[in-house]
């Protein structure tokens, strides 16, 4: 880790301002990523602004019905709060599946939404990787790739975003706000907040040089919707999702038909992925387990797998199916077989 | 039998046999035991050292000018400048000698800063140079490099035949021919190596605090390598966090602490990024099994082949004993049990908890239950029905063998039921499997003193040391026990070099090594006082102890341990995650010393074994040559969240062809045949057989996607 | 020691240090350790971790993996449990930190969850133990204040949540024991955390 300035904000502008005057700084909240990849080599800021102290740690009501969640509140903070767990237990069920206890305590919203991909070889700076250094070659396409992307991937990246609460945050159709300056905020889709690797897999999201987070507006829940979060992962806590989805379904209750269905897979894709395909597929029509099945595989039927991880397709047919399932009070069909 | 080896009378013991609650736990929970990175001599400096970024070739240059303008630097040290070591057996050790890089994250450099983060940023600024030449990690079937080596670890000869096992397999009326997969397994102990070394060179004194398994022999090897006589040298290791094998010899780690404390004149620590363990202080190595077994419709064993492959490095030959355990288990005349080992660009290999028997165990436990399940047969009653009178391979008959009653008493306490179908919860498979443990005794010759205190306590010195197992305790419970006294008249001084040579806390041969020593030193000191009259001298009264002659005698019976572990799993055919429900275990390991620390020793061990059947997978990466999974959160030791309710109980077994004490060893025998029964579990609950380690939800899943087609 | 405490600096506590040149790469941070004031001079990549145990001697807390992967390094931050591996020092300006070595009280006596590690033999190589036990105390406190984890459902929207064995092993899934003393944790941390006590320690309670 090399020497690096400090500076801590008292206000966005002055972050704003710090980072301006301090080329290649970072901003640092609640660092448990950041700090992870500085000791790691992976990033090596030159000065740090510390925006941890900021007011933006409120979880307001908004008032169309909807919840502000500023930038800095921690994980553990969104997860335990009443009207998150009452409103949007998708997105609760989603925080806690993720990290520790410890690490919720510390990591807030916004640096959930801006950590980076778990990728062994991003991770490893004497090793190719196009994101940490754009053109040294993505050693995972041919290497060890268990854990990486089925959708979304490039020739250049196959990494997966490794957040849970990003999944939650886009099937509940979330935005994220982004202050740029004094004259310079905006709001971004949050299933749209990440972006896919293509040519330029260095960057993880939409965000501009210098933008700060602010917060997460999340709309007002649809009046009888349920929702679901589940996740698959290699031990049965403290581990990232080999897959997991997180859905929202709203069925008439006249005659059962699906009004409206958000789907968003996590671990299968460089961003949460939302799965437009099978949330088309499946308006306007009856759960039944052999729709649901195959509204799901016209997602991901897109998937393009590598040697190694082809199962997460199964994977996480499997689990939307059975979500779904859950649901729409129907019985999965037969889980796991071709 | 030497007169030493009677028992202790039972009647006459306190301690002994209770439940003592560890005499450093206090220490432990309020943060006050210091392991070895926590000693803080005056003007410390902190070592960071550079692994090699190839997998097979040779340094060509090490620029260290960035690194040495660093602030606070001290010293880089390469291989053109190091301290030329004296020798060494173990070559893992000749670090910095030469140009050559065996495998990658082999240390090519240690940079050394006043500061801990001195130390990282100047290892990071160091460029070194490399000639890299092809190399190849993967161990394979027909691997061109494979050969049967002279001896596998332990000192067992690699291949061992009786009768004709192909012919009596090609005649037997049931058989299966199965391969099971091992993938590299990690110690990773809590705490990573570490060592603070301090040359006083006015003295011209040697001091090391090493997070070890036994100060002895690191002395030894640290002598040998600084060109010190043995008593210019003095470890110490009061508490060690963990090492399950890692720390049985010395490590990289500390030696090049002791060449940064003789460059820079200054105490220096260097404690190992957890980065670094995968490549530098050893790991269990792959295996690929081959087991046939045949038998007769009775379930009568005719034939046994059990062929390992194994990795081992270019630096040294380990070669994990996995067939060793067929030559123990079951009644059989036609078997052969053999080794052949293939040495790659890997980093080397070395103990982890139970080696051989560990992996070795999984193959034969799990080809029980194929057979079994080929019979028709409960898997209890296959292994009761082939429960051999004598060792198999050597004919001697067992100091004590209980694996049947093990296996009985385990039955009864998880209530299995033989042939159990299994049983569907909604998305939930859920079955149960059994498998059976075994681990032998071994015993080294050791030292200890015993001193008699005029105020009537007493100190008694043995260098063991107390890597979680409890030994400070037991030893202690031995102490006042053969002194006759109760446990708080006795201080027991340990993890010291200074004090008479002793093994490791290894092969399950601690307690039974130092406590033979300390039962001796003891006994001796109360036939001095016996015959003392009078009030002690101010100095008190000594005894010391040498068990090297009644140690090293040969018994004339196979002595081992035995067990049976039962295990309850869930498949979650939704996505192929395997959860354990319920594990128990029954270990037949001679007389249980401190229940309390016993069954924290067992349980220990078995869920060091539900982890390999699990979660734990290591793999090297083809290209680059280096495990794939060197941090924790890549490689998957169990958390609590994993582990659900585990029993172990034991039974009491009367042995006296052991020791004084009437020990087995207990350390290792609770992870041997874990994973085997989980996975027979495992196999009960979907119907399918999966046989290659760990059971991750993308195997289970792939195996579940494969229609049923029966006992398999 | 060699650092010890350095001359104790007038700053305000949460106060913006002093980096008057840019390129500086230090800054005095102060700290409340176990109900004391500690006021050091840090370069600014020292951790929260490494600030106890190599400049404080508070060497309790343990180093693991250094990467938040582990948890032996768990410390109370203002009161809540935090690996203290990823905690830049200097972030920590004014901040109340608990160590294993401010749970038991001034004369020595244990904190609840201290006894019942010992009494279930909840700890074999004693390296996890410091990070088990803060994190059980912030898990403890969590529960108290109603947090969720995992494994609660979804109904349970109220109140302290009910610490089964399933609770406590999902919400100390953050602290790796290599022992496998799983089994003991959970019923030592079952066991103290029907002690109201449990939540608390001995120097917070000072302060």
């Amino acid at each position: 880790m090399k020497p690096f300035a400090y500076v801590r904000a008292t206000s966005l502008r002055e972050a704003a301002d710090a980072y301006a005057a301090h080329p290649g700084s970072r901003y640092l909240a609640g660092g448990t990523n950041l700090v992870d990849l500085m000791k790691l080599g992976v990033e090596t800021p030159t000065a740090l602004i510390d925006i941890s102290r900021l007011p933006l740690d409120g979880i307001t009501e908004l008032p169309d019905g909807g919840l502000h969640i500023g930038a800095t509140v921690r994980n553990s903070d969104l997860a335990a709060d009443p009207r998150v767990r009452a409103r949007y237990p998708l997105l609760a069920r989603a925080l806690l599946a993720g990290a520790s206890g410890q690490l919720r305590n510390v990591a807030t919203t916004g640096g959930n939404l801006l950590q980076r991909t778990r990728c062994g070889y991003f991770q490893d700076p004497s090793k190719p990787c196009n994101k940490r250094e754009p053109g040294s070659g993505c050693a995972a396409r041919e290497g060890i790739h268990r854990d990486h992307a089925v959708l979304g991937q490039s020739e250049h990246c196959i990494a997966t975003h490794p957040s849970d609460m990003a999944v939650a945050l886009a099937a509940l159709d979330a935005e994220v706000e982004l202050y740029g300056g004094p004259d310079s905020s905006r709001t971004v889709e949050a299933a749209h907040f990440h972006r896919l690797p293509a040519d330029h897999p260095e960057q993880d999201t939409v965000i501009r040089p210098g933008e700060i987070i602010t917060g997460v507006r999340l709309p007002a829940p649809v009046p009888g919707a349920r929702s679901l979060h589940r996740k698959a992962r290699d031990r049965a806590s403290y581990a990232f999702a080999l897959a997991s989805v997180a859905v929202v379904l709203d069925l008439d209750p006249e005659d059962g038909r699906v009004r409206r269905c958000a789907l968003a897979f996590g671990g299968l894709a460089p961003r949460p992925w939302r799965a437009t395909e099978t949330e088309a597929r499946l308006t306007g029509a009856a759960p039944h387990p052999d729709t649901v099945r195959a509204a799901v595989d016209a997602e991901l039927d897109r998937a393009q797998p590598l040697r190694d991880n082809a199962y997460k397709i199964l994977l996480a047919r499997n689990l939307a199916c059975a979500a779904i399932a859950t649901l729409a009070g129907t019985r999965p069909g037969a889980p796991a077989t071709p | 039998m030497s007169p030493t080896t009677a028992t202790l009378d039972t009647a006459a013991q306190a301690s002994l046999g209770t439940p003592v609650p560890r005499l450093e736990a206090r220490d432990k929970v309020t943060g006050t035991a210091r392991y070895a990175a926590e000693q803080n001599p005056p003007r410390r400096a902190y070592g960071w050292p550079v692994p090699a970024t190839i997998a097979h070739g040779r340094v060509t240059a090490v620029d260290t000018t960035a690194a040495l303008a660093l602030p606070g630097v001290l010293a880089v040290l390469t291989p053109y400048d190091a301290p030329r070591l004296g020798p060494s057996d173990d070559p893992t050790l000749q670090l910095l000698q030469d140009t050559r890089v065996p495998h990658r994250g082999w240390y090519v450099a240690l940079a050394v800063a006043d500061t801990l983060e001195g130390a990282r940023a100047a290892a990071e600024a160091v460029r070194v140079g490399y000639e890299a030449e092809p190399h190849d990690v993967t161990l394979r079937e027909g691997h061109p490099g494979l050969y049967t080596p002279e001896e596998v670890n332990g000192g067992y000869p690699a291949h061992r035949e009786h009768g004709d096992p192909d012919a009596a397999f090609a005649a037997a009326p049931v058989r299966v021919d199965v391969r099971y997969s091992v993938p590299p397994l990690h110690n990773h102990a809590m705490e990573p190596h570490a060592a603070t070394a301090d040359w006083d060179a006015g003295r011209g004194h040697l001091t090391v605090y090493d997070s070890c398994q036994g100060t002895t022999v690191v002395r030894t090897v640290l002598a040998g390598l600084f060109r010190l006589p043995e008593d210019r040298v003095t470890v110490l290791a009061e508490h060690v966090g963990g090492g399950f094998g890692s720390k049985s010899t010395p490590r990289p780690h500390v030696v090049l602490a002791v060449m940064a404390t003789r460059r820079c004149g200054r105490p220096v620590t260097v404690a190992l990024p957890r980065q670094h363990l995968a490549a530098c202080v050893g790991h269990r190595a792959p295996t690929l099994h081959r087991v046939r077994l045949g038998a007769r419709p009775d379930g009568t064993l005719t034939s046994l082949t059990h062929e390992v492959l194994t990795h081992t490095s270019r630096v040294r030959e380990f070669v994990e004993q996995a067939a060793v355990p067929g030559r123990v288990m079951y009644a059989v005349r036609d078997s052969r049990t053999t080794h052949r080992v293939a040495a790659l660009d890997v980093p080397t290999p070395s103990w982890m908890r139970a080696p051989g028997e560990t992996p070795g165990m999984y193959a034969l436990e799990s080809a029980m239950d194929e057979l079994a399940d080929a019979l028709g047969m409960d898997p209890v009653e296959l292994r009761v029905r082939n429960d051999p009178a004598t060792e198999p391979d050597s004919g001697r008959p067992f100091s004590s063998r209980h694996l049947v009653e093990c296996l009985r008493e385990g039955a009864t306490r998880f209530g299995w039921t033989g042939h159990r179908p299994p049983l569907r919860e909604g998305p939930l498979l859920i079955g149960s499997g059994v498998a059976a443990a075994t681990y032998p005794v071994y015993i080294a010759p050791a030292g200890a003193r015993a001193h008699a205190r005029p105020d009537g306590s007493y100190l008694v010195e043995v260098n063991a040391t107390d890597i979680g197992t409890g030994a400070r305790t037991v030893l202690s419970q031995i102490a006042a026990d053969a002194l006759g006294v109760p446990l708080d008249a006795v201080t027991l001084s340990l993890g010291n070099s200074a004090l008479p040579p002793t093994p490791v806390a290894g092969g399950s041969a601690g307690t039974a090594s130092w406590g033979w020593a300390v039962h001796d030193a003891c006994t001796a000191l109360t036939d001095r006082l016996a015959r003392h009259h009078g009030p002690l001298p101010d100095a008190g009264l000594s005894a010391s102890a040498d068990t090297t002659q009644s140690a090293k005698q040969k018994p004339p019976y196979a002595r081992h341990a035995f067990g049976a572990h039962f295990a309850e799993v869930q498949a979650d055919t939704v996505t192929g995650e395997v959860r354990v429900r319920r594990l128990l275990g029954v270990f037949a390991a001679g007389r249980i010393l401190n229940p309390r620390t016993a069954r924290s020793q067992f349980i220990g061990g078995m869920v060091m074994g539900l982890g390999m059947a699990l979660t734990e997978h290591s793999g090297l990466d083809p290209a680059f040559g280096d495990f794939a999974e060197r941090d924790l959160a890549a490689y998957h030791v169990p958390v609590n969240a994993d582990v659900p309710a585990v029993e172990a109980h034991w039974i009491d077994e009367h042995d006296k062809h052991l020791n004084p004490m009437g020990g087995k060893g207990i350390g290792e025998i609770g992870i041997v045949g874990a994973a085997a029964a989980i996975g027979n579990a495992v196999s009960r609950a979907t119907g399918r057989r999966l046989r290659e380690l760990p059971l991750t939800p993308d195997r289970v899943l792939a195996a579940l996607s494969v229609p049923d087609t029966g006992p398999v | 020691m060699a650092h010890a405490t350095d001359p104790p600096a007038p700053g305000p506590a949460h106060g913006t240090p002093d980096h008057a040149a840019a390129g500086d790469h230090r800054s005095r941070v102060s700290l409340r350790v176990n109900g004391a004031r500690r006021d050091l001079d840090l370069d600014h990549r020292v951790t929260l971790l490494d600030a106890l145990r190599e400049h404080l001697d508070l060497t309790g807390s343990k180093k693991g993996c250094d990467h938040g992967q582990c948890g032996a390094c768990t410390v109370l931050v203002d009161g809540r449990r935090a690996n203290s591996c990823l905690l830049l020092a200097v972030t920590l300006d004014g901040c109340g930190i608990t160590t294993v070595e401010g749970l038991a009280a001034p004369d020595g006596a244990l904190h609840p969850l201290q006894r019942a590690f010992v009494e279930h033999d909840a700890f074999q190589c004693g390296y996890c133990t410091p990070g088990q036990l803060c994190s059980a105390v912030g898990a403890l406190r969590e529960a108290a204040a109603g947090h969720p984890s995992h494994v609660t459902a979804d109904a349970a929207q109220a109140g302290p949540a009910v610490l089964t064995a399933e609770e406590i092993r999902e919400r100390l899934s953050g602290n790796l024991c290599r022992c496998g003393a799983y089994p003991a944790i959970v019923r030592a941390v079952a066991d103290a955390g029907t002690d109201p006590a449990a939540t608390g320690t001995a120097v917070e309670a000072a302060v």
